[in-house]
């Protein structure tokens, strides 16, 4: 690793005030940036530690559904939202190993938006508010290809607010060894329409599969989605899969959501 | 850059050290600390030989960075043995021959360890999902699984 300064606020508002020094970068469980940094494709000059802040921990019923604090671990997501929204308790308990689930968080996986991450999708397809130090944002405007997000420079995500759909589901095809998505499709059924979000297959990261939605929100059946085609022209092709390989998989696993949902 | 002074508590001790930031916990507890009973595999959380408890939860002690470690709790693989008498999941790797190199046994050790305090009666599925972040290139796996079954038989009183 290259040298750094380390801070560890405990308030949003320190946090926000070490990250406007030059070079900073927010740390949040560090599963993801710490090996970064350790192959030197990172080398932040300041690291703002982001777990000394309570009030970016813990899950709670709000307004309208679920909160999660940006800083709360997976583990503890299982754990606790398992009540309110079991769909989004397995995803977060099907994420890595034990020790990853223990440290990684929810801010720094949506934060990050890896192609290949389960919280994407659990976000985007729970059309969920991002909470920042500065404003909301719509999970449909947040996630902007891969590895981007709508953040600015300096700016933390410090909640996730989730609507409770009435029926949801996520279903990955994992990567064995890394456990990540191969692909992953969280589908969630509400008043108002289905939302199917996918990740781990496209070539720009998380996406809404809006043929499937508007299949899915004239009859939430398994074999809704059967007549449906999906193109594998943007789809990652790698050594793991093709891209008609991963298209393919889209659908088998938005017809296993959707039957894991009920 | 600045180094940091750190105190927290391992294996019941109070102890200190300055740490440099980019050294990770793993650093710390071997070079700081002469624990070299903790080892470092991968580096980037992959392999879990580096496997440790903090503040209770087991995590990849590559991948927590030593200044992380202010006022926290942490176990060690040297903390498991007590007064002499080893841990029955150390005499039961022993008895099973669930090791052969050792290099991954510290963190495997940790990490069952770490399922029994809360979880006394797993399944098999449920050892091998636990132990899914920690790598072992002798044994094939099943006669650890098997170890940890038996000193959770063991302390449970059912053996």
């Amino acid at each position: 690793m290259h040298n750094f300064d380390f801070v560890k606020p405990a308030s949003i508002a320190d946090a926000v005030k070490a990250l406007s020094s030059d070079g900073a970068q927010a740390l949040s469980g560090g599963q993801t940036l710490l090996p970064t940094m350790k192959q030197r494709l990172a080398a932040p000059a300041v690291l703002v530690s982001l777990t000394g802040i309570a009030e970016m921990k813990g899950v709670c019923r709000g307004d309208g559904g679920l909160h999660v604090g940006a800083a709360t671990t997976h583990a503890t997501v299982a754990k606790e939202a398992a009540a309110h929204y079991p769909a989004l308790a397995a995803l977060a308990g099907g994420i890595g190993d034990p020790a990853v689930r223990n440290r990684g968080t929810i801010g720094g996986s949506i934060a990050n938006n890896d192609p290949a991450a389960c919280y994407p999708a659990g976000v985007l397809g729970s059309g969920a508010t991002v909470v920042t130090s500065k404003r909301k944002i719509a999970a449909d405007d947040f996630f902007q290809g891969l590895f981007s997000t709508a953040l600015d420079e300096g700016e933390i995500v410090t909640e996730v607010r989730f609507p409770i759909p009435e029926k949801a589901a996520y279903v990955k095809f994992q990567q064995p060894a890394s456990r990540f998505a191969l692909t992953g499709v969280f589908v969630a059924k509400f008043g108002t329409g289905v939302r199917v979000a996918v990740t781990g297959a496209g070539q720009g990261g998380v996406f809404r599969w809006t043929e499937a939605e508007a299949a899915l929100s004239r009859s939430f059946a398994p074999g809704a989605v059967d007549g449906l085609s999906l193109s594998g022209d943007d789809m990652i092709s790698d050594l793991h899969g093709s891209a008609a390989y991963r298209a393919n998989l889209v659908k088998v696993l938005t017809g296993r959501a959707v039957a894991a949902a009920g | 850059m600045k180094k940091v002074h750190v105190t927290t508590n391992v294996n019941g001790d109070q102890v200190e050290f300055l740490a440099d930031p980019r050294e990770t916990l793993l650093d710390c507890l071997r070079n700081h600390l002469d624990l070299t009973g903790t080892k470092e595999g991968c580096g980037t959380g992959d392999c879990g030989a580096c496997s440790v408890t903090l503040d209770g939860t087991l995590v990849c002690s590559c991948l927590v960075l030593g200044v992380e470690a202010e006022g926290k709790k942490i176990e060690t693989i040297e903390g498991m043995a007590s007064d002499g008498e080893l841990h029955p999941l150390q005499r039961k790797f022993i008895e099973h021959a669930a090791l052969q190199c050792g290099f991954c046994t510290p963190g495997i050790l940790v990490a069952a360890k770490s399922l029994l305090d809360t979880n006394p009666d797993p399944s098999e599925s449920e050892i091998r999902f636990w132990l899914a972040g920690n790598l072992c290139r002798c044994t094939g796996y099943d006669k650890i699984v098997r170890a940890v079954q038996d000193a959770a038989a063991e302390m449970r009183g059912a053996a």
